[in-house]
């Protein structure tokens, strides 16, 4: 462990006593330090005291709802929010992340699931603070968005304006899933937030252009009802 | 001797009268000579006494008259308040019979039992109201002088001069299970009219110096004291039955009464049941109808009421036809073993007795072994016991017209052959005629057109022409002849009409009768029948009906026929909720609320009262004929019956499902109980082996049993997920939100969450390059391709591959999961898609048998359609179709413009 660079700082904000019994050690055997809170109050108190470097949100807490703790936080942090709830509704994990939540795991997990979202998200947040990176490497793919230019296995791959905006949109939050609606407004416009049908079309053109095999995608994924993700590995 | 020995079915009788009597409410009558003996006292005298012995008495109504010892009496005792009638610009003061009811008390005190209520009541007579109380459970104290029973009613008018207008059916009396006199000598109730004690009402007084004369007043109490005595006797003979005592049996046997002329009918039904009374038989009043004129005239309505009359006296009744009223009523004797014909004097002039046979003459002639007995009965002044109904029909002068005109043609017609034919020939036009007339308009205007042609004949034909007078005596003769012989021809041929007409009506209503049964037997859905049922009320008595069922609460809702025909009229929902509640006819033309403008017939089903059907009658003196209105009932019970037989079916197919559903939720709970245990006994074993662990555990085992716990928690994870989509399809909570997707990424993103159950297997996918989006719920459609693929990985060899395809089959897009597994158990294929059903092996999977039925339920809510089948060279393909949807929208092709910057191929 590098001594100049601390451990991530982890609050896990979570009433329920046993998965607290299996968040704590999994965690800290994995290199985070962990704060915990078991109501919504006192987690917005912790996260102001403590600035952890990434949250980890129960959505059903005892005294206020996850939702009002993520819009909370949202008034005045960028740190990034990891909901965990039982609730797999495809509403709820829009709703969640309409309200700001940058990644939602459903309860069941294994821990490798939720490490890997975490990573993703503290990525995320450094990216953000050292600046937007210029160039993203995924796989096969790759993106340099300071020259416009698109390439997979090398090849150089041609695309319209709004398959690149969309393409750029998701990179710009990968790993992260991009709700149907937001996405409809960040590239076709606030008038278009409704016309899911565009993104459909496009998607499917994307993905055949940059998939192997267009039917399994490995890059360009689809979370059924919530929206798209662009998978960071 | 062993005709001692009681007969059983009287025993029978008995037993079941006890039983009746003993849920029956007691009722009891304090019975008197005349007002004034004290009747109402001792009934509250009594009433106190009950009271005290612990009985809820209520005094639903006492007539005080203002008299303190009485009014005394009622101190202590509960009244109900009385219910204020405005009628006429007065207010009346009725007894309120339905906070009687609601308040059921143990026992009722109604004074006057003769009373006769105020027109807008539920009852006409306060003893039907007096019913209605004791079926209900409500015992009753009341009060009844002598000159009120109705088959006394022709002696008190004798005695006293003085027509009642409000009796009590000896029915009501028979009812009561106790009858105490209240006896008062004459002088002692002449000492107290003299002192002003008896209660006289002011508009009845003059009437009253008449009444109270000692003579009177003797006959009175003379009258009461027999009537109770001979209550006793029958008591005493019917105790004797019981017991077995010897002596007197009653003679028994039955007794017809023919009734003919209804004015004359009265009496002699009075008659009728003191003699019945006195044999202790029974009694039948009939009446034959004869064939007559096609019009129903305002006698059979009197009819109705005559015969309405004796039924409330006790006696059974029937409707005869046919052409010799001693022909039938002897056979009806016949038929029902009667010993006794009575009939009343001939009121007939004697000439027309000779003419037409004397009935009393056939009657005896051939009634063998029946006795006939006559009775004089004469006419008594018309409107005395006659409910108000429709008025006569108007005497038809245009039937009369036309007999008028058609011996005009006749004699225009015997003018034209006068010249070429005989005159005795041109009397056979007149003759053609007069039937002409009598088959057409019947017999009155026939006989007009009988006398009109012998004097036309005489007018037109008979010399000397064009006057009445005639030169040769001869004609006269031809004359009488004629017209005998046209009267003659004209009765027989209006007869024969009438008969015809008679018989048609008959086989109409006998035709609509069957054919509303065998309809009704062919139907299964209650509105169907219901509809069938008014359908032929229209059909046959032209009469607009609704059918009224208990809704919610037991309150009456129109369930078929036009609601706006009842509309929201009070008083007629009123009344067909009495006649639902009541399980009795109500309303116009029944005793129970005749101001009604609806008929209201319960639906008498085996058990219960279905519900009530409420008529609208076209014509309502056709309807109340006696045959008619049986037959309207037949009507109802056949709908009803229909109606109950719908019931049961749907309660069975109610009680069938609900034992499918316990056959489910067995299934459910063994099924789930299993797939639920396996994975935790799993759990559970390795948790506590890892615990317990004191170092004999290589880290390789450790792992390995680590990653089982982890499939295993994997696997209840899908379980109750599955377990929550059923719950969720089943309850009808599952939405479908329809937007336009792609089928290929919606396989994608099954695939990709299936990963991790897939390990290596191979997995194709084949997807048409210009599959058209389709309108579906995404959420919803991914989950049935993540169950097809899971099962095809559950049933197949794990290096088997599992090749998926989707294509556009317009309007249909279709989608086939096909693995090499073992294939389904022929004739199972449909079967796979049922909950709970398990494949063979499917236990080893570990499954509930929810994944296919999840996948049916989703693919029907979207109107689509999935099948299984074997697949040729082994497996099975899972196929599904769904609806492509409608105006999938466009999406306008961009411009193909390079996005700045992005080189084009390096």
């Amino acid at each position: 462990m590098d001594e100049t660079i601390p451990e991530p700082l982890v609050l896990v904000i979570e009433d329920e006593p046993q998965m607290l019994r299996f968040l704590r050690p999994a965690l800290r055997g994995h290199g985070f330090r962990i704060v915990e809170a078991t109501t919504g109050q006192d987690g917005i108190v912790q996260a102001a005291s403590h600035a952890p470097e990434v949250v980890l949100l129960d959505l059903g807490l005892p005294d206020m709802d996850g939702l009002e703790v993520t819009r909370r936080l949202r008034e005045w942090s960028q740190v990034p929010i990891l909901i965990i709830s039982a609730r797999g509704r495809e509403d709820d994990k829009v709703a969640a992340l309409d309200a700001g939540a940058d990644d939602y795991v459903t309860k069941p997990f294994g821990v490798r699931e939720l490490l890997a979202r975490l990573r993703v998200a503290l990525r995320r947040s450094a990216r953000i603070g050292a600046g937007e990176g210029s160039r993203l490497v995924i796989g096969n793919l790759d993106l340099d968005l300071e020259k416009r230019r698109v390439s997979v296995s090398g090849t150089p791959v041609h695309l319209t304006p709004i398959e690149y905006r969309l393409l750029t949109e998701l990179a710009r939050n990968v790993g992260k899933v991009m709700t149907h609606s937001h996405l409809l407004r960040q590239v076709w416009g606030p008038g278009h937030a409704q016309e899911s049908h565009y993104l459909r079309v496009y998607m499917t053109q994307l993905r055949r252009k940059l998939e192997a095999n267009p039917a399994r995608p490995r890059l360009l994924l689809t979370e059924p009802g919530v929206g798209y993700r662009l998978s960071d590995q | 001797m062993t005709d001692r020995r009681p007969n059983p079915d009287e025993l029978l009788a008995q037993i079941r009268s006890e039983e009746e009597q003993a849920r029956r409410a007691k009722f009891k009558i304090f019975f008197g000579a005349s007002a004034g003996v004290g009747k109402t006292y001792a009934m509250l005298i009594e009433a106190h006494e009950r009271r005290r012995a612990g009985v809820d008495v209520v005094v639903g109504l006492v007539e005080t008259h203002g008299r303190a010892e009485t009014a005394a009496l009622l101190e202590g005792l509960e009244v109900i308040p009385r219910r204020a009638i405005e009628y006429r610009g007065t207010t009346l003061h009725e007894f309120d019979l339905d906070a009687a009811l609601a308040r059921r008390p143990g026992l009722l005190l109604l004074d006057e039992l003769a009373h006769t209520n105020a027109p807008d009541s539920r009852h006409r007579k306060r003893w039907q109201d007096v019913e209605e109380l004791l079926g209900a459970g409500i015992g009753i104290c009341t009060t009844l002088n002598v000159q009120h029973v109705e088959s006394l009613y022709d002696v008190i008018a004798e005695i006293t001069g003085v027509r009642q207008r409000e009796t009590v059916p000896d029915s009501i009396l028979e009812r009561a299970d106790e009858i105490e006199l209240v006896d008062l000598p004459p002088d002692d109730l002449l000492q107290r009219l003299t002192e002003g004690r008896v209660y006289l009402p002011a508009q009845a007084e003059r009437a009253a110096e008449h009444f109270f004369r000692k003579g009177n007043l003797i006959a009175l109490r003379e009258l009461a004291l027999r009537q109770v005595a001979t209550r006793v006797d029958a008591q005493m003979e019917r105790y004797r039955r019981t017991e077995g005592i010897g002596g007197r049996w009653p003679v028994g046997g039955r007794l017809i009464v023919g009734i003919g002329d209804p004015a004359a009918a009265p009496r002699l039904i009075r008659a009728a049941r003191r003699l019945a009374e006195g044999l202790k038989a029974e009694w039948v009043a009939v009446h034959v109808e004869r064939p007559v004129g096609p019009a129903v005239g305002a006698g059979r309505d009197h009819l109705v009421d005559v015969l309405d009359f004796a039924a409330e006296l006790g006696a059974d009744t029937a409707l005869l036809s046919g052409p010799r009223v001693s022909d039938e009523l002897i056979a009806y004797a016949q038929s029902r073993n009667a010993s006794r014909i009575v009939v009343g004097k001939p009121t007939r002039p004697r000439w027309r007795e000779a003419l037409s046979g004397s009935l009393v003459n056939a009657l005896v002639r051939h009634s063998e072994g029946i006795d006939v007995m006559v009775i004089s009965a004469d006419a008594e002044d018309a409107g005395v016991r006659r409910t108000p109904r429709a008025a006569a029909a108007p005497p038809r002068w245009q039937d009369y017209g036309r007999a008028v005109l058609i011996i005009v043609a006749c004699s225009a017609v015997a003018a034209l052959m006068r010249d070429h034919f005989e005159r005795a020939n041109l009397i056979m036009v007149y003759l053609v005629g007069v039937m002409w007339a009598a088959v057409s308009v019947g017999r009155g205007p026939a006989a007009l057109a009988s006398v009109l042609s012998v004097l036309a004949f005489d007018f037109f034909f008979v010399p000397p022409h064009y006057t009445f007078a005639v030169s040769d005596t001869q004609y006269l003769l031809t004359f009488a002849v004629m017209l005998l012989a046209a009267m003659l021809i004209g009765t027989l041929a209006s007869r024969l009409q009438a008969q015809v007409q008679s018989a048609r009506i008959d086989e109409h209503r006998s035709h609509a009768l069957s054919r509303l049964s065998a309809e009704l037997v062919a139907l299964q859905d209650r509105d169907r029948i219901l509809a069938a049922a008014l359908r032929h009320l229209q059909d046959v008595f032209e009469s607009a009906a609704v059918v009224l069922l208990p809704g919610l609460g037991g309150r009456l809702e129109v369930a078929a026929g036009d609601p706006l025909l009842l509309g929201v009229d009070a008083h007629e929902r009123g009344v067909a909720q009495w006649a639902f509640d009541a399980g009795q006819s109500a309303g116009l033309g029944t005793p129970t609320l005749p101001g009604s403008r609806f008929l209201h017939l319960p639906l008498r089903g085996a058990g219960s009262v279905l519900g009530v059907i409420a008529i609208l009658p076209s014509d309502i003196r056709r309807l109340m004929v006696t045959d008619s209105f049986r037959l309207l009932e037949a009507f109802a019970n056949h709908a009803a019956l229909a109606l109950e037989r719908a019931k049961l079916a749907d309660q069975a197919e109610a009680a069938r499902v609900q034992s499918e559903t316990e056959r489910l939720r067995s299934a459910l709970l063994s099924s789930v109980s299993h797939d639920l245990r396996t994975p935790l006994a799993v759990i559970t074993g390795v948790a506590s082996t890892i615990l317990e662990d004191e170092g004999t555990l290589t880290p390789g085992d450790r792992r390995e049993m680590l990653r089982t716990v982890a499939d295993e928690a994997a696997r209840l994870n899908r379980l109750v997920a599955n377990l929550l989509s059923m719950t969720r399809l089943e309850s009808g909570a599952l939405e479908v939100k329809r937007s336009w997707h792609s089928m290929e990424e919606i396989i994608g993103a099954a695939l990709h969450r299936i990963e991790p159950l897939l390990s290596e297997r191979p997995v194709t996918v084949e997807t048409a390059l210009d599959l058209p989006l389709v309108a579906v719920d995404d959420v919803l459609i991914e989950q049935v391709v993540f169950n097809l693929v899971e099962n095809a990985v559950k049933h197949a060899p794990s290096d088997t591959l599992i090749e998926i395809r989707a294509r556009a089959n317009d309007p249909m897009l279709e989608v086939t999961v096909a693995d090499r597994g073992p294939g389904l158990p022929p004739g199972e294929e449909a079967q796979v898609f049922e909950k709970f059903y398990r494949g063979e092996g499917s236990h080893r999977s570990g499954g509930v048998g929810l994944g296919l039925a999840i996948c049916k339920g989703i693919v029907e809510a979207h109107g689509g359609r999935i099948r299984a089948m074997n697949r040729p060279g082994g497996g099975a393909i899972l196929w599904f179709a769904l609806p492509l949807g409608t105006g999938a929208p466009a999406v306008e092709p961009e411009d193909s413009e390079d996005p700045p910057g992005v080189a084009r191929n390096g």
